[in-house]
């Protein structure tokens, strides 16, 4: 399954390996702002509604 | 109706809960076929040999990075024409996944230059141009960050990103302005004898529309985040002023 890349594997896969996690790390950070600011906001909405 | 009734963050928020699901589903399955049918399907170049998979990052993060500032820019201008804080906030949740592009783009460009030009790194016009923008990214993210009141903060990084706008130029089209340097031309055209031949221009066709669709999705959800820390933060103050 694996292609054969040669005597540049290793160019090629830290390529991949280093663009996905960029990636990776990119979708998770703006994830996981998205559910703290949700979570902020629902606090201050039930603060001012209590 | 209106374009400008959409610049209502209700509304806003109400439309992206709608499409964010088929952006979303979009990207992940333009991404996974251009990459897998990039990186597993396709042949090696008979000059590059197996490097030529790095195409399929390179490219279309290198688009995504010049064409983040673009949107950006718009949308600066948009705020300081007509003040919809909605733009000036899609602006500034653009920023980071620019400089994730950007990144990408400068990571994966030394890792293919190496083997190919003998050197990770040259000084070449659109190099040099790109390094600007990313450091231009870094700025406007810092700007935000630094200054407090969030209406100065969109006036002073709409400003920082007009300036900045002169390098996503550079960055695109630096090769045709100065015909030196390591970098070749584009890798796609609208004249057939100019872009990369069909086998592997169509999976690279599938990795820039997924890179465009993440790019979306990314800015809608950033975009969400910065509507409602806009919101708890208005709710606060108003509770600390009565």
């Amino acid at each position: 399954m694996m292609p054969e890349l040669g005597k540049y594997a290793a160019a090629v896969l830290s390529a991949y390996g280093v663009s996905l996690g960029i990636l990776v790390l990119l979708i998770f950070g703006i994830l996981r702002r998205n559910k703290r600011a949700l979570a902020e906001l629902e606090a201050a909405e039930s603060q001012r509604d209590g | 109706m209106s374009l400008w009734e959409y610049a209502n963050p209700v509304k806003f928020l109400g439309i992206s809960t709608q499409i964010l699901p088929f952006i979303a589903i979009g990207a992940t399955a333009c991404l996974g076929v251009g990459l897998v049918w990039g990186f597993f399907f396709t042949p090696d170049d008979y000059r590059q040999g197996s490097t030529v998979k790095i195409i399929y990052l390179h490219v279309p993060s290198a688009l995504m990075a010049i064409n983040a500032w673009f949107m950006m820019l718009v949308a600066s201008l948009i705020w300081l024409i007509r003040r919809h804080h909605l733009s000036a906030l899609a602006a500034k949740a653009a920023a980071p996944v620019g400089v994730a592009m950007t990144l990408i783009a400068l990571f994966t460009g030394a890792i293919w230059g190496q083997p190919m030009w003998g050197t990770y790194w040259a000084w070449d016009p659109r190099l040099t141009s790109f390094l600007t923008l990313f450091l231009f990214y870094l700025g406007y993210m810092a700007l935000w960050r630094a200054t407090e009141r969030p209406d100065t903060a969109a006036d002073l990084t709409s400003v920082l990103c007009i300036v900045g706008s002169v390098f996503a130029v550079l960055s695109r089209y630096a090769v045709n302005f100065w015909s030196q340097g390591l970098h070749q031309g584009a890798s796609l055209s609208l004249d057939k004898e100019e872009h990369v031949a069909d086998v592997f221009y169509q999976p690279l066709l599938f990795s820039i529309a997924g890179f465009v669709l993440l790019f979306f999705a990314l800015v809608l959800v950033g975009t969400r985040t910065e509507i409602r820390l806009r919101r708890a933060q208005a709710l606060r103050a108003r509770r600390a002023a009565a």
